[in-house]
């Protein structure tokens, strides 16, 4: 197969505060394969991936499509050389029909108005013909997250793309909704069209994909063809070690309860309430892992527990801390540290240094400040390069931005800030999301080192792996409430959390409740 | 070269850049409007320069916009937007001057009490859109502006109707006590102690915002309020203080400058430093200690343009566009971006080979 349906060649791409996302990348597709685009995250894939779709423009390099040199300016102009992009986060305008956000922006008119019931029977119809039906009518906002990414990919087949790009699409699925996402998938390849997917789960990759392209550190690490290669030797290359891809992790030591939530309600605007009268414990030395699909209650929750956000219902103890909305600091100086989901806007401040990003929480310590409240800008400069030390931070040294760090080493300066104040209780809100290999493993270990010097940890994620590796106990969120509760975790598996994830099983509410405390 | 410092070197060079377009741009208006641009345009620029007494007017010019720009980079730093400094400048010169008339003090004791006046007016007036916007979200942007209106007619209320001149024919009010007069520094101008205050206030703000406990905190409050309150800061508190502050110092220039210059109350509305002082502190990049360097080169271009209006046909407004084309130009951050863009590919794609 010498057909290549697209070829970047020599892309190099250098960011306006300096990072080099790609270094001279070679990257090709051949027509009707699923090509994988893996890596670490901050290795460049996505970066790649809109420079091909015309958001970012290349310091230098060029594209050939279909064998034809091509000047990508803009989305437009890669959709009309039939590439489209679905992107992590869903484009799509959640009050509008299927129909209308498929048609947006190529609306055909009819008279004054626009012409719906052509555009309805083009949506059923291609909705048919590529497996992926959804009603044309229902509105966004009404659709599961499975169903929106189907409407995403419709949008761009409908644009006319022959090349699809999907970036990391299964991070917001549950398994059931991966696996039918992957016979869409293979059903479009054997109609003919090309798709890369970004992704960097080799289970998936190895389930779906033809070929793969490794990238590390902005520079391709090698193709190759998925069935000639190992596990191994694929994550290797990818973060450049063997990495150890399960954790050991010693047998739980249960101690005193640290934190108690009692039938926490949360009401919200809607009729449901978003928290419904849950109740659980933790206990040092113990790491509770809560599951769920997005949108169940977890930020409500995490919210909550945090100080952050309001509870109108039952009780939260932390220690002997009754927690209530916006005294933070109370409950930082109890021992509290929170590793929040959104790091950009919630986890630092954007063009504060390094150091000072580590010593935000500690700014009522006499280590860092004198008495007159007055820096002590070597104990401060100390403490910053040993943290630099300790999480392998790669900077050039405390002083610069932090915003002009990569994704990962972002979050290693979070957790290098929450971490040194000696906390009894971590609340880790997705961790590893958008975190590379590596960083990622340091920091589940980390986790389970934490809890075997007695902290409690509270994780939520969506990477069912990292809860089922790293739980002692496990909760399952649905609707609002907990639908399981795992008081082990032999034998669990993701084709078991998904169903309780989705609201297909249950367990028996009292049981529930028992080995949640 | 590392980021850093070719961040640093596009920075100076903007900053250059600004003042050349400025002068390129005086000088082409001057041309365009002047019969006689060579005289117009040599009293603008080396008219400040020509004698003592003008170099004593940069400096002079230079200590009221140092002031309002110390406040405006305060609120600014806290992430507010905020325009009281007017008011409370305003405020300020009212706050001394009554001070000055009305408490007949011995000398030393007579200014500092009128400036702590200053100072405490120049707060309570920056207070009101401040707690305004914590209690009741209103935007501080329109409420101050608003209150400086009320500020000036109040100050303008109090002069006419309880501190005013008899004798005078305009607006005037009475003569303060010499006791509460700032001296004279320097022999032959009229520069007065109130630059040295001005200096000093420099220094101990850029202590104060990159050096203190409570500094650090602006700062976290101004660049991600979230981040701040997330870390256990209660961030509105920290807004409500620092516009306070700034108040304060807004208030005091008004004090200073007053009893500096002036010996009598004689403004029939609010002198717009409080303006000015917003392009000095985006000049100044936020920085106290640039401020002084930004507030002595828009005093110059004031005092150079005032020299031209004398000796010249050129009209002193043209000195108001030059600011306004001034504004344009720090607001317009994407100027020389493509060659900074340049230098750090080149910086990293050499560097990361190596």
């Amino acid at each position: 197969m010498s057909n290549p349906a697209l070829s970047m060649k020599n892309i190099t791409k250098v960011y306006p505060n300096g990072v080099v996302a790609n270094r001279d990348i070679t990257f090709e597709v051949n027509t009707g394969e699923i090509h994988a685009l893996s890596g670490e995250n901050g290795a460049g894939k996505t970066t790649l991936m809109k420079i091909l779709f015309g958001e970012e423009k290349p310091t230098s390099g060029s594209i050939q499509i279909g064998g034809k040199e091509a000047d990508i300016k803009n989305p437009q102009d890669a959709l009309r050389m039939g590439i489209g992009m679905v992107h992590q986060h869903f484009m799509l305008v959640p009050s509008l029909t299927v129909t209308e956000n498929v048609i947006l922006g190529i609306e055909k008119r009819k008279g004054l108005g626009i012409d719906y019931k052509s555009a309805e029977e083009l949506v059923g119809e291609m909705g048919r013909k590529y497996n992926m039906y959804l009603d044309p009518r229902a509105k966004v906002k009404d659709l599961s997250v499975g169903q929106k990414q189907k409407l995403e990919i419709l949008k761009i087949l409908i644009r006319g793309a022959k090349i699809l790009i999907l970036d990391e699409p299964t991070a917001v699925l549950t398994p059931q909704e991966t696996g039918e996402l992957f016979s869409e998938l293979k059903n479009l390849r054997s109609q003919g069209f090309t798709i890369i997917f970004i992704s960097h789960k080799l289970d998936e990759i190895r389930e779906l994909c033809d070929r793969i392209t490794i990238i590390r550190h902005g520079e391709t690490k090698g193709v190759f063809t998925l069935d000639d290669i190992t596990d191994e030797k694929l994550s290797q290359r990818m973060i450049g070690r063997d990495v150890q891809l399960t954790i050991d992790k010693p047998e739980c030591k249960r101690g005193e309860t640290i934190l108690s939530v009692k039938e926490v309600t949360v009401s919200g605007d809607g009729e449901k309430p978003l928290l419904d009268k849950i109740s659980f414990s933790l206990h040092s030395g113990e790491i509770l892992g809560i599951a769920g699909v997005e949108g169940n209650g977890q930020s409500q929750l995490v919210d909550a527990i945090t100080g952050m956000g309001p509870y109108d219902g039952g009780e939260i103890r932390f220690c002997d801390l009754i927690i209530k909305q916006g005294e933070i600091r109370k409950i930082r100086q109890s021992g509290m540290g929170y590793i929040p989901e959104d790091r950009m806007t919630l986890g630092i401040s954007p063009s504060l240094s390094v150091t000072e990003n580590m010593i935000a929480d500690k700014i009522n310590e006499s280590r860092f400040f004198s008495r007159a409240g007055i820096v002590k800008s070597k104990d401060i400069d100390d403490f910053s390069k040993k943290m630099i030390g300790d999480y392998a931070i790669l900077c050039q040294n405390g002083e610069v931005e932090i915003s002009s760090l990569s994704g990962g080493n972002i979050q290693k300066v979070v957790l290098a800030r929450e971490l040194s104040s000696s906390p009894k209780l971590i609340i880790a809100n997705q961790p590893t999301r958008g975190v590379d290999v590596g960083a990622t493993e340091f920091i589940r270990r980390k986790l389970v080192s934490l809890r075997e010097e007695g902290c409690a940890v509270l994780l939520v994620s969506s990477d069912l792996n990292e809860l089922i590796g790293l739980s002692d106990r496990l909760l399952v969120m649905y609707g609002g409430k907990f639908s399981a509760c795992f008081k082990s975790l032999s034998g669990v598996d993701g084709q078991i959390l998904g169903r309780y994830m989705l609201g297909l099983d249950h367990q028996d509410e009292s049981e529930i409740s028992r080995s949640a405390m | 070269m590392n980021t850093k410092s070719i961040n640093r070197l596009i920075d100076s060079a903007k900053l250059l850049l600004v003042v050349v377009i400025a002068c390129l741009l005086v000088s082409l208006i001057i041309l365009s409007v002047s019969e006689e641009p060579g005289v117009a345009i040599s009293s603008f620029f080396l008219g400040p320069f020509t004698s003592l007494r003008r170099i004593g007017n940069i400096f002079e010019g230079a200590v009221p916009l140092i002031f309002t720009a110390l406040a405006v980079t305060l609120i600014f730093r806290a992430g507010q937007f905020s325009m009281i400094s007017e008011g409370s400048f305003f405020i300020g010169i009212t706050g001394a001057m009554m001070v000055g008339i009305a408490l007949p003090l011995p000398p030393v004791v007579h200014p500092a009490v009128a400036l702590l006046t200053a100072g405490i007016f120049g707060a309570i007036a920056a207070a009101i859109p401040a707690l305004l916007k914590l209690k009741w979200q209103a935007s501080e942007v329109v409420t101050s502006i608003m209150l400086n209106y009320i500020i000036q007619f109040f100050a303008l209320y109090l002069v006419n109707y309880h501190f005013r001149e008899p004798e005078a024919s305009s607006l005037a009010s009475l003569k303060i006590a010499e006791s509460a007069e700032l001296p004279c520094i320097i022999p032959g101008t009229k520069v007065h102690l109130g630059l040295i205050i001005a200096l000093v206030c420099c220094a101990v703000l850029w202590f104060y915002i990159f050096k203190t406990r409570q500094g650090f905190r602006i700062r976290l409050v101004g660049d991600n309020a979230r981040f701040s309150s997330y870390v256990g800061i209660k961030s509105a508190l920290v807004m409500v203080g620092a516009q306070i502050l700034a108040g304060f110092v807004a208030g005091l220039g008004g004090g200073v400058e007053f009893l500096g210059m002036y010996t009598r109350f004689k403004w029939t509305s609010s002198p717009g430093y409080g303006w000015t002082g917003i392009a000095v502190a985006l000049l100044a990049r936020r920085n106290p200690i640039l401020v002084p360097f930004a507030a002595l080169f828009i005093a110059y271009l004031e005092v150079g343009s005032g020299i031209m209006a004398r000796s010249s046909d050129v009209s002193a407004e043209v000195v108001d566009i030059i600011q306004g084309v001034i504004m344009l130009m720090i607001a317009a951050d994407a100027l020389l971006q493509g060659w900074k863009q340049r230098l750090i590919v080149h910086s990293a794609t050499e560097g990361g080979k190596a």
